[in-house]
């Protein structure tokens, strides 16, 4: 019986113009289309430049700027008040100010200012641009400080950071692992639940009802499909990160998969709650909404927990999708093994039993 | 054993309160709606039972508690002797059920819906054909087809068939006729024969007085009550009054000038006509009869008055019981 339900609910599912195409497209646009454009790396910054010196150090320094990839030099002024309605016309994000007297100053007395001006309108823009700035300049004044005293001062000390497990620092090895739960999130928690609800808003989940089926077999013919597809869309992803950005995970496939499955039955749970209180797919789709963006903010997926606010951090225990998100990161990135994620195993088990329990419980409570 | 469970349906002081705003079939709004407001009846095995009455009385709340869908807040049902709070799984396997509403998979084709509910009751079609042998057959050419693509007549015919293919010991069937063609609707009622005479029983509720007399017997429903529960013609000669139909140049007002005259017990608009009832002649000269009344009404000044005598149908009776 329950074989003929999964055949049905499979014929429905691929008989759907969009649901099918939507699961195939949606890994692919997760894993290649989002991370690049949910990037916080800031890349093309429009630098005016003033340069009152015009020496061959400034030269020097204006193409040390250029060079990095960062900054894109888009006006050379006379003066800082040319290069500031650059600014006003959104033409330039930052002004470089370089002095008349830079080469002679240095050459003098070693030391000398140079002003950046950011457009802080895009807080992140101007913040990361003027910090990018002032790095290579600091690069700059420790190559030509070396020139001028390695002999003199030996013992100078230079940090070198280095970045354990994304040496990189690529924002991408960061966002996919967690943007492949999003994607899980949503085919095992809202496909199943709305289509619950949709039996209900078309009247079939009666003619089921009067019939002799149990509520077991007829919740698990709407779960497992959802299941099955779910890990389906998890091993795209998967295929999919490997092809494009050449991420595989560092620690086991099967802890990942063993995770994805707690996460997807505690999800898919959270989806019978909503089903149950849902009389219509718009009910439903806006209750969604709600908790998953709320879920989503409180995972951590787009900024750190030790971010937020501290009852933010409180609040985020509530998010299955911080547990999952955080176990995927870890053993994608750092090869971190079932032992050494025991918290984020019994919180998703809570989920699960938790959800689960609520699903059955206010189920009896109707009718 | 007993005594209620050799009836088809028991129904004792079943009552139903929709809170406000319950979305449930037709709650309206403000306030407990009483759906269903105490009501007994009981159903014999195999017998055509028609459950009559306007929109929103509670003919489907009641069909839903008694196919198990609705909890009732009081009073009890037995459908075939099972209780239909306790021993619901018992009644899920015997009874078919086909909603006011198409309720089956659109995107799935004829035979695949046939099938699903085949497999859900531990069937298969070809077990049952010969119940839906006559239903489905006008269906078969488009089996492959997807329910959804189906005109109302046809998707009527593959809901009975779905309703049917267990073999069901009582058949539910809310407003079955409501919405389609008069052609389908005279077939509907020849299949419900046949059913009968298979020894199913029938429950059917409809909108439409003129089904009543294709019913054993029927209950006028109002207002989640029972006005009356008999047989048609039983109703029928309950009615104890004597009806004329009237027809004049100037209905509307003729409907006032009616009210106005001697001997006339109640009016009201039945069709192209004016149905009014008074006492039965009793041999005495006050007794209105169709040549006083006719009379009366062109000295009221009403032109192309005709008064004729009739035999009261099952609607006089319903409108008769709604005018108390």
């Amino acid at each position: 019986m329950l074989k003929y339900l999964l055949e049905k609910e499979f014929k429905q599912f691929f008989r759907n113009k969009a649901l099918p195409k939507m699961a195939v497209i949606m890994p692919f646009m997760a894993i290649l289309i989002f991370p690049l454009v949910a990037n916080f790396e800031i890349k093309n910054i429009n630098l005016a430049i003033v340069d009152h010196d015009k020496s061959s150090t400034s030269r020097q320094l204006i193409e040390k700027v250029a060079a990095g990839g960062y900054f894109t030099i888009s006006d050379v002024a006379e003066s800082y008040a040319e290069a500031m309605n650059g600014i006003e016309v959104n033409r330039s994000d930052i002004i470089l100010e370089i002095p008349a007297r830079l080469e002679n100053d240095l050459q003098r007395e070693g030391k000398t200012t140079v002003q950046i001006s950011a457009n802080a309108v895009s807080a992140i823009k101007g913040g990361l641009g003027s910090t990018y700035l002032a790095g290579i300049i600091g690069e700059y004044n420790i190559e030509i400080n070396g020139k001028i005293t390695t002999v003199m001062n030996p013992h100078s000390i230079t940090i070198t950071p280095r970045f354990w497990y994304n040496p990189r620092l690529l924002y991408t090895y960061f966002m996919v692992p967690a943007l492949m739960v999003m994607v899980l999130a949503m085919v095992c928690g809202f496909l199943p639940a709305l289509n619950i609800v949709g039996e209900k808003e078309s009247g079939t989940i009666e003619q089921i009802n009067v019939t002799p089926i149990s509520k077991l077999n007829f919740i698990l013919s709407k779960l497992l499909p959802y299941w099955i597809i779910g890990f389906v869309v998890l091993t795209i992803s998967f295929l999919a990160a490997w092809v494009a950005y050449g991420l595989t995970p560092v620690g086991s496939i099967g802890t990942i998969y063993l995770f994805a499955a707690l996460f997807v039955l505690a999800f898919s749970g959270f989806g019978l709650v909503i089903s149950n209180y849902a009389s219509t797919l718009q009910q439903a789709m806006f209750m969604m909404f709600f908790f998953v963006l709320t879920f989503i903010f409180m995972s951590g997926l787009y900024t750190p927990v030790a971010n937020m606010p501290q009852w933010a951090q409180n609040l985020s225990i509530i998010s299955p999708l911080k547990y999952i998100i955080v176990v995927l990161r870890q053993v994608y990135l750092k090869g971190s093994t079932f032992t050494e994620l025991h918290t984020p195993f019994w919180m998703l088990t809570s989920f699960a039993i938790f959800f689960n329990g609520w699903a059955v419980l206010s189920y009896r409570k109707k009718s | 054993m007993e005594e209620s469970n050799s009836k088809a349906i028991s129904v004792k002081a079943l009552a139903k309160n929709f809170g406000k705003v319950m979305g449930g079939g037709d709650g309206s709004g403000s306030g407990a709606v009483a759906a269903v407001a105490g009501i007994s009846f009981e159903v014999e095995r195999g017998e055509i039972f028609g459950v009559i009455g306007p929109d929103g009385a509670g003919k489907t709340t009641l069909f839903r508690i008694l196919t198990t869908l609705l909890l009732p807040d009081s009073g009890e049902a037995k459908v075939m002797g099972y209780d239909t709070v306790k021993d619901y799984r018992e009644i899920r396997k015997i009874v078919g059920y086909m909603p006011g509403k198409f309720s089956l998979y659109q995107d799935l084709t004829v035979e695949e819906n046939l099938k699903i509910f085949a497999t859900l009751f531990n069937t298969t079609i070809e077990e049952n054909y010969h119940l839906i042998k006559d239903i489905y057959g006008h269906l078969e050419p488009f089996k492959k087809r997807r329910a959804g693509a189906l005109s109302g007549g046809m998707k009527q015919k593959l809901a009975l068939s779905c309703a049917l293919i267990h073999k069901p010991e009582v058949l539910f069937l809310d407003e079955p006729t409501t919405g389609i063609d008069p052609v389908s609707r005279k077939e509907l009622w020849e299949m419900l024969g046949r059913l009968k005479k298979q020894g199913i029983t029938i429950v059917v509720s409809t909108p439409y007085m003129d089904e009543a007399s294709l019913c054993d017997r029927i209950a006028l429903m109002q207002e989640g009550k029972f006005l009356m529960c008999d047989r048609p013609q039983a109703i029928i000669d309950s009615f104890g009054k004597n009806l004329f139909s009237v027809k004049g140049d100037n209905m509307g007002a003729l409907l006032d000038g009616l009210r106005e005259a001697k001997g006339v017990l109640s009016c009201f608009a039945f069709g192209d006509s004016h149905h009014i009832t008074a006492e039965k002649d009793n041999g005495t000269s006050s007794a209105v009869t169709a040549a006083s009344l006719k009379a009366e009404l062109e000295r009221a000044g009403f032109e192309g008055v005709e008064v004729t005598k009739t035999e009261p149908s099952v609607e006089d009776c319903f409108m008769e019981l709604l005018s108390k």
